[in-house]
């Protein structure tokens, strides 16, 4: 189990390094969205402050939404999925797998890039290092909870958007909390601990849950 | 009354028994309905609080958010029994109780906002009722758009079937992450029940017209689900010899 | 190790493919499936393997319903489709290697090639699959078949794209693994030289 595990994350992280292209998109959407607000709403320092936390984390969930469509559709396109429904591993061990890779290429990436975003609305150190870790416990639940989508909307037309509707009511929680725990960063004294637990305990729930019901899932759309 | 459930699993035997049910439950809705609201209007008070006449619309707004929260529970059950034991009917009164919520839904935030505005001179706040409201349509619109994006009708039954579950299960977390954003400052997750604080005329206006609506939402959704069995048993011989499709 | 089946009916689209299917399917077998176009050949090979729940019957593989013994059927199980399952960016053998370890068996480079070379792809196993014909690429999926240990082999249509050659060297392989005791489903229009005993023909037609 453990072999197959690792064969189909590496075939799926060597796969993304022949073809560039797509982590980079996803990137580049996820700054064009952050740039954008202020352009929108004002240019003043207080205010970006204010909107920084909730802006972040939208443009999280919009690039998150938009990088799922990619998540099964090659593998269901070339026949790859079928054969994973038959392999004797569970099939939700093989889809850890995938969504594993899937975050490593686009959720730590928006990670990484996070600090420009915070230095956009002029967010202190403190307070994107908070950002960061935040976005590292978050990211990988939209990758888990986005996948039960991505399974359930495969090879269907109006993809992304279709995506976006049933998976971003599902995000809620960790919006709210996530973008909370920035803003209470930022306020200084507050404790960021009942936060971190609550996220923490979504990741959890999710890794244990989501794998199993993109599953299920798959074995309905690909009949 | 026992009833053999799975006598009555194919649509050829249970379009006729929805047809007779329908009337009875119709009955019942408008006299419920007709009921409690004159009960609402004429027995209660004028002023609730510092509200004043309009304050009566929550008779219709809180019947239909229930029934809005409710529905998802009904609708999440067809689909778990539809899962379990393959069976066509479960799917379709899922599908047709999904229209119903959705409709409930949006009543329930159209009679909110008119409450809003004619009490607190706002047509919508962001407070966690009529937030959860809103999260809870976005679901219903969710489970209607992939139904009716899935053009094979298996497919769809069980996709939808497998996303309102998983809606079903973080629809508690969605609404404790909206009541309670600020984890330091709530630390219980009971809010007091306003039940408590309304004068018991008001509700049992309130529960009768709820009890109305209940009636209603059963006639609605089996009429729906007789269309529903229409349309997808077309093609066979029980329906041709109907006589509406004659 | 045997597959068999029993009061099968699958619907596709609320309209019922075939009804009462039932035949056992044995060591040394090789049953050909015929029917016409849209008769349900592919449902019914995807029944067996798994991908699609029937609406009445079994499928059971040595005496167990195979959904109670998923891991130990697929294990021995090998299913080609219509389509290849390769990665187009990836090689023959990375693709090969990939499939056989999600399988749950090794196979080393050296196999890999072993095998590609005796499909006629030596040279062509460093080449992205991308760049080869369709020929080529239904060749290295055929491959597959060279390296697995699956004892049931179901395969859709197995000769569409190949040449001359490759078909004779196709049915080579079939008759190979069946005189080993292995167990082969197929679909075809091609003609098989396999002797009338080790033969088994099912119409879907008769069961529509």
């Amino acid at each position: 189990m453990l072999d197959s595990f690792l064969a189909l994350l590496k075939r799926d992280l060597l796969l993304a390094l022949r073809r560039r292209n797509d982590i980079f998109t996803v990137l580049f959407f996820f700054i064009i969205v952050v740039s954008i607000f202020p352009l929108g709403i004002s240019f003043e320092q207080a205010v970006l402050q204010k909107i920084a936390p909730g802006v972040v984390w939208v443009a999280a969930l919009l690039a998150s939404t938009l990088a799922l469509e990619r998540i099964f559709a090659n593998d269901y396109a070339d026949g790859t999925l079928e054969q994973m429904l038959l392999t004797p591993q569970p099939l939700s061990v093989l889809v850890f797998a995938k969504t594993l890779a899937h975050w490593l290429l686009t959720g730590l990436p928006l990670v990484l890039i996070a600090p420009l975003a915070g230095l956009q609305y002029h967010l202190s150190a403190a307070t994107i290092g908070t950002l960061m870790l935040v976005l590292l416990i978050g990211t990988p639940i939209l990758s888990m909870i986005g996948a039960i989508g991505a399974a359930l909307t495969l090879g269907l037309r109006g993809g992304g958007i279709l995506i976006s509707l049933l998976v971003l009511p599902l995000y809620i929680p960790v919006l709210v909390y996530g973008s909370g725990a920035i803003e209470a960063a930022m306020q200084g004294d507050v404790s960021l601990q009942p936060y971190y637990l609550l996220l923490s305990a979504f990741l959890l729930l999710s890794l244990v849950f989501a794998p199993w019901a993109t599953a299920a899932s798959l074995r309905i759309s690909v009949e | 009354m026992s009833i053999n459930w799975f006598k009555y699993s194919s649509p050829s035997s249970f379009y006729p028994l929805a047809g007779k049910m329908i009337p009875v439950f119709m009955t019942l809705a408008i006299l419920l309905i007709m009921g409690g609201l004159y009960w609402g209007f004429f027995q209660t008070p004028d002023v609730l609080s510092d509200q004043k006449q309009y304050y009566r619309i929550i008779y219709v707004h809180v019947a239909s958010a229930w029934m809005a929260m409710w529905l998802y529970v009904v609708m999440v059950t067809w689909a778990v029994l539809g899962l379990i034991f393959n069976t066509r009917m479960s799917y379709m009164m899922a599908a047709a109780t999904a229209i119903t919520g959705a409709i409930m839904t949006a009543l329930s935030l159209w009679t909110g906002a008119f409450w809003g505005q004619t009490s607190w001179g706002t047509w919508w706040d962001w407070d966690p009722r009529m937030t959860s409201q809103l999260i809870l349509l976005f679901l219903y619109i969710g489970y209607i758009a992939l139904q009716s994006a899935i053009e094979d009708t298996r497919r769809s039954d069980r996709a939808s079937a497998v996303l309102a579950i998983v809606g079903l299960v973080i629809v508690p977390v969605i609404y404790y992450s909206v009541n309670c954003p600020d984890p330091n400052e709530c630390a219980s997750l009971h809010q007091e029940s306003s039940l408590k604080r309304v004068e018991s005329n008001i509700l049992i206006a309130m529960l009768v017209v709820t009890l109305g609506f209940w009636m209603y939402t059963f006639a609605v959704i089996l009429m729906r689900v007789r269309n529903i069995i229409l349309q997808r048993e077309s093609h066979t011989q029980w329906v041709e010899r109907l006589e509406e499709v004659k | 190790m045997s597959l068999s089946v029993s009061q099968l009916q699958c619907s596709r689209g609320d309209i019922s493919l075939f009804d009462g299917l039932s035949f056992e399917l044995k060591p040394g077998q090789l049953m050909w499936l015929e029917g016409r176009n849209g008769s349900g050949k592919t449902t019914l090979l995807r029944t067996l393997c798994g991908l699609f729940l029937p609406d009445k019957g079994s499928v059971e593989w040595d005496g167990e319903p195979t959904k109670s013994v998923m891991d130990t059927f697929c294990r021995k199980l090998l299913y080609l489709g219509h389509q290849n399952a390769l990665k187009l960016d990836l090689n023959p053998v990375e693709n090969l290697q990939t499939l056989s370890r999600l399988n749950g068996q090794t196979v080393s480079e050296e196999q890999t090639e072993i095998a590609l070379s005796q499909l006629g792809l030596f040279g062509y196993e460093e080449t992205p699959v991308r760049k080869l014909s369709q020929g080529q690429q239904r060749r290295v999926a055929l491959s597959r078949l060279l390296l697995s240990d699956a004892l049931l082999w179901v395969l859709d249509e197995p000769f569409v794209a190949l040449d001359i050659a490759a078909v004779e060297l196709l049915q080579s392989i079939l008759v190979k693994h069946v005189e080993q005791g292995g167990m082969v489903i197929l679909t075809t229009h091609q003609a098989l030289p396999i002797p009338e005993e080790k033969l088994m023909r099912l119409s879907l037609d008769q069961y529509a």
